[in-house]
């Protein structure tokens, strides 16, 4: 039966999706183009291919909307022809998010004098690390659920931001069983 | 030849080359009539099928032309529409097709040429992002650059095109590619390696339904055009349907002939042109049983106002159909003809009963609204009244066999799908999602090449048939009698209707000026002139026209300022319809802002 579970409510949810496709020529394009010719928002994109001998790739979305676009974008995703299966992560799971989700981000600060150890100071207690140093600036790298990254990155607004890189959001399913 | 004959022949795999592929292909998918236009891209194929016997290629005189061709050939026939063009401007001329396609859920194959493969990319003569252009116009797409793969592609081409729900694609072939020689492989072969489209009903949820439909009082079937692509039996078995339960059925604008006119359950056309009883019935009653229908805004006009009081039962084999506009309390994803199957035996098997009393009382309801006879008109004797030419046409055809009717868009459209009505699935070819100007005659040629003896008739408008109106040229080569009957009103009369109501009868842009003489037109072309200017006039002249064994132009001169009604402005609810002018009706801004 088609599960019409009651999704009325008009506020809008921030959620994770990831979708799993055939890497086949033009597979990203048909998946962007459908949130675009359709009007949802896409807040981050992880693309990669995961099994070279499949030939799958695995496309992680973070898009916001009511429960019922969230539906609606979970079905038109589900239609593409290449789709192999579509996992809501942020959907709840024996009391907690069914999914796991990490981002990594490359952060230039740069700044001298008491930022300078004040930055350093902060992305210790974030256990970012600097993979690139000079005597002017640093690039930290970090990894962890967005929201982490966020806080980090308003931290390092005052200190000296320069520039930020951020790959999107991959996900996993917790426990022995895949997506 | 049958398709199932094909599956069992192809095993063995042979050396080809790749527009050898292409017609192997075809008539390994017992393909018989390719609708094309050829040019550079596409010479290998068009040389490969200079040798083939079996396949009819029928030349266009617009790639738009040969889209609505092959659409009018699979929704007439329930085969898939083939069409062959070239790259860039063939494609791009396709893309009109194609989006019509996708939002009716016709079933096409369209073949595209392209440039060779190493000019890709590079801004080549007659090149185009074909896959790119056609992505979001199609169920889905292949760029073929190896030889080999092309044999799986075209048969994955057509499995996807006709199964689920249905859906026209495109197949891109470099013309190097066509030249290139590679192993074919059968029809046999294939297996998706993701494509799984869901048929089979949940059996709960039919049992659900089947519960739903035994306690209502007020029930209404809201039949759609997934009752027709799923195919004849599901119309059978929809008309079993209301045997058995005596409910009263509605259809949307695709739908029509699933279920016939002439049966008392009837009770018109649903939504913006619909009837006084069926959109009554529709916000009035207790249980929607919406059978392949997808709550179009043609249909549900204000959402929060639709049908307040019902509890929806929604079938449907796309699942994102599923509470797309309207919440509904029961989805069930299946094909029609397989859901209508286990309702009606679940229903029988059960020994279910409708709710007798609470019936009756809703058939005295809606008996009372049939009164208000929505679809009436002044006649007059001095004017040709458009809706009295299409109750003509009507009655003067009701002899003739099978008639299919194609139609362009606007209010001829309308009048049509309201006054000319159908007992079986299959006759009737709109534009309906994508409201295509120039759809009809093509259409109908693509009708009559699959019906040679039917009648075929194009309800036109002077406007809408003037967009397509080169292929009465590929109606000759064909020696395709078609008929077309304009309704010559002068106007763009649907955007003229919206001018009178929404902008204060400033018709900006609305007269067709400079109209050619259509009779002469016609015969120009080599078809058949015919002009009725007064009502006395109109059965001889329809006559004549039916008597006629070539194509016809008829210019049937109708009073220039009839508007289409019933009507439900819109933003408003489906018991708020103006009837007449006379009803005046305020139109909110919001309305306004909807098209």
């Amino acid at each position: 039966m088609h599960d019409t579970k009651i999704k009325l409510s008009d506020e809008v949810e921030r959620h994770t999706l990831t979708v799993l496709v055939d890497n086949e020529a033009g597979v990203l394009a048909r998946v962007v183009g459908l949130f675009s010719g359709r009007g949802y928002n896409i807040e981050s994109l992880t693309v990669a291919e995961v099994d070279p001998v499949s030939r799958t790739s695995r496309i992680t979305i973070v898009t916001s909307g009511t429960p019922a676009v969230i539906e609606q974008i979970e079905n038109q995703l589900r239609r593409l022809v290449p789709t192999h299966k579509v996992t809501n992560w942020t959907d709840m799971k024996d009391g907690q998010k069914a999914g796991i989700e990490r981002e990594m981000a490359l952060i230039k600060v740069a700044g001298s004098g008491e930022k300078r150890v004040e930055a350093l100071r902060m992305a210790d207690a974030f256990r970012a690390r600097p993979v690139d140093t000079t005597h002017a600036s640093f690039v930290f790298e970090i990894t962890g659920a967005p929201s982490k990254i966020d806080s980090f990155i308003d931290l390092m607004r005052p200190l000296g931001l320069v520039e930020v890189s951020r790959t999107g959001v991959a996900a996993i399913s917790r426990g022995p069983e895949a997506m | 030849m049958d398709k199932d004959d094909t599956l069992t022949l192809e095993a063995a795999t042979e050396t080809l080359t790749g527009a050898q592929m292409v017609i192997r292909a075809l008539k390994d998918q017992g393909v018989t009539h390719l609708f094309g236009y050829p040019g550079g891209a596409v010479l290998p194929i068009y040389d490969a099928l200079f040798k083939a016997n079996d396949i009819t290629h029928v030349l266009v005189r617009h790639e738009q032309g040969a889209v609505h061709a092959a659409e009018g050939y699979a929704r007439s026939t329930g085969k898939p529409g083939v069409v062959l063009v070239t790259s860039g401007p063939g494609a791009t001329n396709a893309v009109t097709g194609l989006t019509d396609a996708l939002m009716d859920s016709i079933p096409l194959v369209v073949l595209t040429g392209q440039v060779p493969t190493h000019l890709i990319g590079t801004d080549a003569f007659q090149e185009c992002d074909t896959v790119g252009i056609t992505r979001p116009c199609t169920k889905h797409n292949w760029l073929v650059k190896n030889v080999n793969d092309l044999s799986r592609v075209l048969h994955e081409a057509f499995d996807i095109a006709t199964t689920g729900r249905p859906g026209p694609v495109v197949v891109d072939i470099p013309k190097d590619v066509q030249f290139q020689t590679g192993d074919y492989h059968g029809p046999q072969a294939i297996h998706h390696r993701t494509y799984r489209p869901k048929t089979e009903p949940d059996a709960g949820a039919i049992a659900r339904a089947v519960e739903m439909m035994a306690a209502a009082k007020r029930p209404i079937i809201y039949s759609g055009g997934g009752i027709i692509n799923s195919g004849p039996e599901a119309s059978k078995l929809l008309r079993e349907l209301v045997d058995l339960t005596g409910f009263p059925i509605t259809s949307t604008l695709m739908g029509l002939g699933a279920f016939p006119a002439s049966r008392p359950e009837w009770l018109g056309l649903v939504g913006m042109h619909g009837t006084w009883e069926a959109n009554n019935a529709m916000h009035d009653c207790d249980l929607m049983i919406n059978l392949g229908a997808r709550f179009d805004d043609r249909v549900t006009g204000k959402v929060s106002a639709f049908s307040p009081g019902s509890k929806k039962i929604h079938l449907d084999i796309d699942a994102s159909q599923i509470n797309k506009i309207v919440h509904v309390e029961l989805g069930i994803v299946a094909d029609a003809t397989k859901a209508l199957r286990e309702i009606v035996r679940v229903w029988k098997a059960g020994k279910h009963k409708v709710q007798a009393d609470g019936l009756k009382a809703w058939w005295k309801q809606i008996d009372t609204w049939r009164q208000k006879k929505s679809l009436s008109y002044r006649n007059s004797d001095r004017l040709i009244k458009p809706q009295y030419a299409i109750d003509r046409l009507y009655a003067l055809t009701r002899d003739k066999g099978e008639v299919y009717i194609t139609t362009e868009v606007g209010q001829h459209q309308m009048w049509a799908a309201q006054r000319f009505h159908f007992e079986e699935p299959n006759r009737w070819m709109t534009s309906g999602g994508l409201g295509t100007m120039g759809y009809g005659l093509p259409a109908a040629v693509g009708v009559q090449m699959a019906h040679p003896d039917a009648l075929v008739i194009d309800i036109a408008g002077e406007a809408s048939v003037q967009m397509t109106m080169q292929e009465m040229s590929t109606a000759i080569q064909y020696d395709l009698p078609i008929k077309i009957f304009i309704l010559n009103n002068e106007y763009m009369g649907m955007v003229r209707q919206w001018q009178e109501i929404l902008h204060g009868g400033r018709y900006s842009h609305s007269y067709s000026e400079a109209l050619p003489d259509f009779v002469k037109m016609a015969e120009a072309f080599g078809c058949v002139g015919l002009r009725a200017e007064r009502p006395d006039e109109l059965d001889g002249k329809i006559k004549e026209m039916l008597s006629v064994r070539k194509p016809v132009l008829f210019d049937c001169r109708v009073d220039p300022t009839e508007n289409c009604y019933p009507m439900i402005p819109s933003g408003a609810a489906h018991n708020e319809m103006l009837l007449s002018p006379d009803d005046g009706g305020e139109i909110s801004d919001a309305g306004k802002m909807l098209v």
